[in-house]
């Protein structure tokens, strides 16, 4: 079984989400969806400095299995990426909550945050997903 | 082993040496190269025991069932190949003058006009080289026929999440941007999903039907009439079209352009053989901007149209009548197979895959669309192995190498988990299919008392397990020639 961190917001695409006091957020997916990828070959990570739309691609992750989107939760702007990934992409699938993560980002409108869910409702949204 | 590391110096093989007189030789002597080639010298012997031995490694079409999904790897009749072998053809050189090769292009005209009328559309070039170019020359199209008219805020392709990776990536080089539409419970684009999507910025909706997942999209005609009131084309991706050759027309379920794999559905060869061969297909809207070249006819004469002829054309994709050899082996497989073949293919393709589905299911082999008839292929999931077994799809296609099978397509789609995706073609018999049946039987027995045997496969292959990961992050492809040869 897969964990859900209880402190994080959770997207339906997967993503995990870490909130900040300053209104910046960290990015990552979720040991979920690495399990479902499969063993990590190659991240594409977003430009630090560029603007990324809610629910818009800016990032991708590459599997032995397949490539795969990772989408902003919220409009903003990219502050950091996580330059480790370039080398050790397998970061995410050994450890996707914490080396592992992807970007980090300052988002412009409170609104997006309702969006997302917490780790109760990601769980139960993840197992309906696998019937 | 590579042939370098069978060489031995100075073994030269002296049947097969070329002839190294210099007096037909114009290139300057500052351009010539100073030191010898280095090939591997090795007998003559042992060149062919060498390559005979690799072939015999592989697995192909002509040595095992291979049930490749989406990619309909059916048998090349060798009449296809003798005939396209003709001197004639052969000898042919692509820059003779049109009126030397008559017969060349009146097949070449025919191809287009059966191409034409099995699809429904007004016009088909044959110059795209490959499905991808095909793809890339439909939307070509649609960005010009929407440019032709000043509708230039159209910047999006609409392209459902169950579509081939190529669709996106063909929008992307044609400068769109993608938006994906979701895919029902049952198999259908979300409709609610694309009804929602669809705008003024919506330049087209590329669609694969049957689609990926197996079954025909049920809604096509809606679809269509939703993307066109919106001012937008659709595009039909020709990768299963085996499953409707003959039966269902993409021109009459409302499509404005198409590719067709011809060596997919036409026979061709297919895979590490090719090359491949991707025809497109236009209605009246996209008639002026056809790739070219296209093989016209004027009167009684047969001639290759260029810009002259096609002025608003898309462009040239390919220098003379794009891959000959193949278009020719589609056309007279084509010829031989008639109307009436051809839906024979459409039903014996649909009856194979649905015969496998059931007989999968009765070996108790999970479904992922269980309430839907298959057409030329269908979807078994093995998450249920994955979950309880710690057995996976990757797994079960190592093993099926160890029973004498080419594993079917795996992980693909991406919306099914642990997904097998089957496609039996039209050409293997029931024997083939029950043997199959018995094989997947075999390795779920073994998944489930002795599942070493199925995580470890395979085991009689020339290779064992790969290290996918490393091979897909550290590169090695160049044997490292030695000094004293160069």
């Amino acid at each position: 079984m897969s964990t859900i961190p209880s402190g994080l917001k959770y997207t339906q695409s997967h993503e995990w989400i870490e909130l900040a006091d300053d209104d910046t957020a960290t990015i990552g997916i979720t040991d979920h969806a690495q399990s479902l990828l499969g063993d990590l070959v190659y991240v594409e990570i977003p430009d630090v400095g560029q603007d990324v739309a809610a629910a818009e691609a800016c990032a991708v992750v590459e599997s032995v299995k397949a490539a795969s989107d990772i989408y902003s939760p919220f409009s903003g702007e990219v502050l950091e990426a996580n330059e480790e990934l370039a080398d050790t992409p397998e970061l995410i699938n050994t450890d996707p909550y914490d080396a592992g993560w992807i970007f980090k980002v300052r988002y412009h409108n409170k609104a997006d945050l309702d969006e997302l869910m917490d780790a109760d409702a990601y769980a139960e949204f993840a197992a309906k997903e696998d019937h | 082993m590579i042939i370098y590391e069978l060489a031995v110096k100075g073994r030269i093989n002296k049947a097969q040496n070329i002839s190294t007189t210099d007096t037909l030789n114009d290139i300057p002597q500052k351009l010539r190269r100073k030191k010898r080639a280095y090939l591997p010298e090795v007998s003559e012997l042992q060149a062919v025991r060498h390559y005979t031995q690799l072939s015999q490694k592989n697995f192909s079409i002509d040595t095992h069932f291979y049930p490749l999904g989406s990619c309909t790897m059916k048998y090349n009749p060798r009449a296809c190949n003798s005939l396209a072998m003709l001197p004639g053809f052969l000898a042919r050189h692509p820059q003779s003058d049109d009126s030397l090769g008559q017969g060349f292009l009146a097949c070449m005209h025919e191809l287009q006009d059966m191409l034409k009328e099995v699809t429904g559309m007004q016009a088909v070039s044959l110059a795209p080289m490959a499905g991808a170019q095909g793809e890339f020359a439909g939307i070509a199209m649609i960005r010009a026929y929407h440019d032709a008219r000043n509708d230039t805020a159209r910047n999006e392709i609409l392209i459902p999440d169950a579509a081939h990776g190529t669709n996106p990536a063909t929008a992307v080089m044609c400068g769109y941007r993608v938006k994906e539409i979701a895919t029902d419970k049952n198999g259908d684009v979300d409709f609610d999903a694309l009804k929602a999507a669809v705008g003024p910025q919506t330049a087209g909706l590329m669609l694969t039907n049957p689609s990926t997942l197996g079954v025909f999209e049920r809604r096509i005609k809606e679809i269509a009439a939703l993307v066109h009131a919106a001012g937008g084309l659709l595009y039909y991706d020709g990768a299963n079209l085996n499953a409707i050759l003959g039966k269902v027309r993409p021109g009459d379920m409302g499509f404005d352009v198409i590719h067709m794999n011809l060596h997919k559905t036409f026979s061709t060869p297919h895979g590490g053989g090719g090359p491949g061969s991707g025809p497109v297909g236009v209605n009246e809207r996209l008639l002026p901007y056809l790739p070219i070249p296209v093989v016209g006819k004027k009167g009684d004469t047969y001639r290759i149209f260029d810009e002259h002829d096609i002025p608003q054309t898309m462009g040239r994709l390919s220098a003379f009548a794009g891959n000959a050899g193949i278009l020719l082996r589609a056309y007279i497989y084509a010829r031989m197979l008639g109307k009436e073949g051809m839906v024979r293919i459409a039903e014996y393709s649909t009856l194979n895959a649905n015969y496998l589905m059931k007989m999968l299911e009765q070996a108790g082999f999970e479904l992922a669309f269980s309430n839907r008839r298959a057409t030329h292929e269908f979807i078994v999931t093995l998450k249920k192995q994955a979950k309880e077994l710690n057995v996976t799809t990757l797994d079960f296609a190592k093993r099926l190498l160890d029973l004498g099978y080419h594993a079917p397509t795996t992980y693909f789609p991406l919306l099914v988990p642990e997904c097998l995706l089957i496609e039996p073609t039209e050409t293997e018999t029931k024997d083939v299919l029950d043997a199959f049946v018995a094989a997947m039987t075999t390795i779920k027995k073994e998944a489930e008392q002795n599942p070493d045997k199925v995580t470890q496969a395979p085991e009689t292959m020339p290779v064992r397990r790969l290290d996918e990961v490393r091979a897909a992050k550290q590169l090695d492809l160049r044997w490292p020639a030695k000094e004293n040869n160069a």
